[in-house]
């Protein structure tokens, strides 16, 4: 078993258009630097100055890892890591 | 009750048990209606604030012309304000949106401009704040920065809710402009800052995410997540999956978004159970289910209301 990590649209480029990938790890931290080994560039897209990115929202499983402890956040196999970009509501 | 007016007659609304979907005797589920609001949602509360604080600030003149960008809700609020207090109301509004809410804005007098359904709100903000800089002579109170968003929750909701509830131990609220939450939660990391505020926001589809770089994404000025203890990501699936429950088992008639933020309150409630304590949970029911009828979400198999609801702002 592998943790699945959803992908928006907009960084598919990063992905050769692929929806999912699967990565592994221990923690958010571990398993975003195993994806960025096989789709180069998607970290610097997620991540600055060791931390997410502001407009950048990461759900493992439909949790918001900000209160989760953020990039340290754990994740586990069999896990459901959701990427989003910040949209408003209202 | 009475009331001078209709203006006068927002908040103080019922807090009623759902003794059928709460899963212990001492784990109880309770729904704030905030569908019995005077245009029948909670954004009544902020709308005539926001209108209130502006006059008192001098801002807003007799005839004044409104601007604010909204998913429909916020709208539908200020049109029916405006309307009595005689100012003008310009509402720019996602293109997908239910036909509904435009109806709705269209009776009480507001003009509406649309916006490009890719990028949802993010878009309607662009386009409120462009016609904001072409007519610097209209008043945009913008839900998503005004304080008096957030201050209506903290000097009405909030205080509802302890004063009906003292044993309260959640509150779970949808996430949009934040303003509810914001409100609440400040409200009872002063009063009573044992009790946890979990926010459910609405996953739509990837129409709604399609922003052309992650720079044009949006977080509301007045969300501080300090506020809130958990927020959680609800998709169509569950949130139209608990909003058929609620009819089914409490026979309240709830929006799409109530369903989202009942799923999240459900998922608290049972981790209360699991950890073997006790629980009163809040469901804030932000509106009723009249506006979202022609979506198709009340009727016919899951995966039909899903597909229905792929690329609309449902909550």
């Amino acid at each position: 078993m592998a943790i699945e990590v959803r992908i928006p649209t907009i960084l598919r480029t990063h992905t050769g258009g692929a929806k999912t990938v699967e990565g592994a790890g221990k923690t958010l931290s571990e398993l975003i630097d195993d994806i960025e080994a096989r789709h180069v560039g998607l970290k610097e897209r997620l991540v600055h100055n060791g931390d997410l990115r502001k407009f950048v929202n990461v759900y493992v499983n439909d949790e918001d890892v900000r209160f989760r402890g953020g990039l340290g956040a754990e994740v586990s196999d069999g896990d459901v890591v959701t990427v989003l970009p910040a949209v408003a509501g209202g | 009750m009475r009331f001078a007016s209709l203006l006068d007659a927002v908040g103080q609304t019922p807090l009623v048990g759902l003794p059928r979907l709460s899963p212990a005797p001492d784990v109880r589920l309770w729904a704030k209606l905030e569908d019995r609001n005077p245009t029948g949602s909670v954004k009544d509360r902020a709308a005539l604030r926001m209108i209130v604080e502006a006059e008192k600030d001098g801002l807003l003149r007799p005839g004044a012309t409104l601007l604010e960008p909204t998913s429909g809700n916020t709208g539908i609020s200020l049109a029916m304000a405006a309307k009595l207090k005689g100012y003008r109301l310009v509402c720019v509004m996602p293109e997908n949106t239910s036909e509904e809410r435009r109806q709705l804005l269209r009776m009480w007098g507001a003009e509406i401009v649309s916006s490009p359904a890719a990028g949802g709100s993010n878009e309607a903000v662009r386009v409120a704040k462009r016609l904001a800089e072409e007519h610097p002579d209209w008043v945009m109170l913008y839900q998503y920065g005004n304080q008096a968003n957030a201050l209506a929750h903290y000097e009405g909701t909030g205080p509802e809710i302890l004063a009906d509830l003292p044993s309260v131990t959640h509150v779970v609220a949808g996430l949009g402009t934040t303003g509810t939450l914001m409100g609440i939660g400040r409200f009872f990391r002063e009063h009573k800052p044992d009790v946890t505020i979990v926010a459910a926001e609405p996953r739509y589809g990837e129409l709604v995410y399609g922003l052309r770089n992650l720079d044009e994404g949006f977080v509301p000025e007045l969300y501080d997540a300090r506020l809130i203890d958990a927020r959680f990501s609800v998709g169509p699936r569950d949130a139209v999956r608990r909003v058929r429950e609620l009819l089914e088992l409490e026979g309240i008639f709830a929006g799409i978004s109530t369903g989202a933020v009942l799923h999240a309150a459900i998922a608290q409630a049972h981790q209360v159970v699991k950890a073997g304590r006790t629980a009163d949970i809040v469901v804030i029911m932000a509106d009723g289910g009249w506006k979202y009828l022609s979506t198709g979400a009340y009727e016919g198999t899951l995966d039909a209301a899903e597909d229905t609801l792929e690329g609309q702002l449902w909550a």
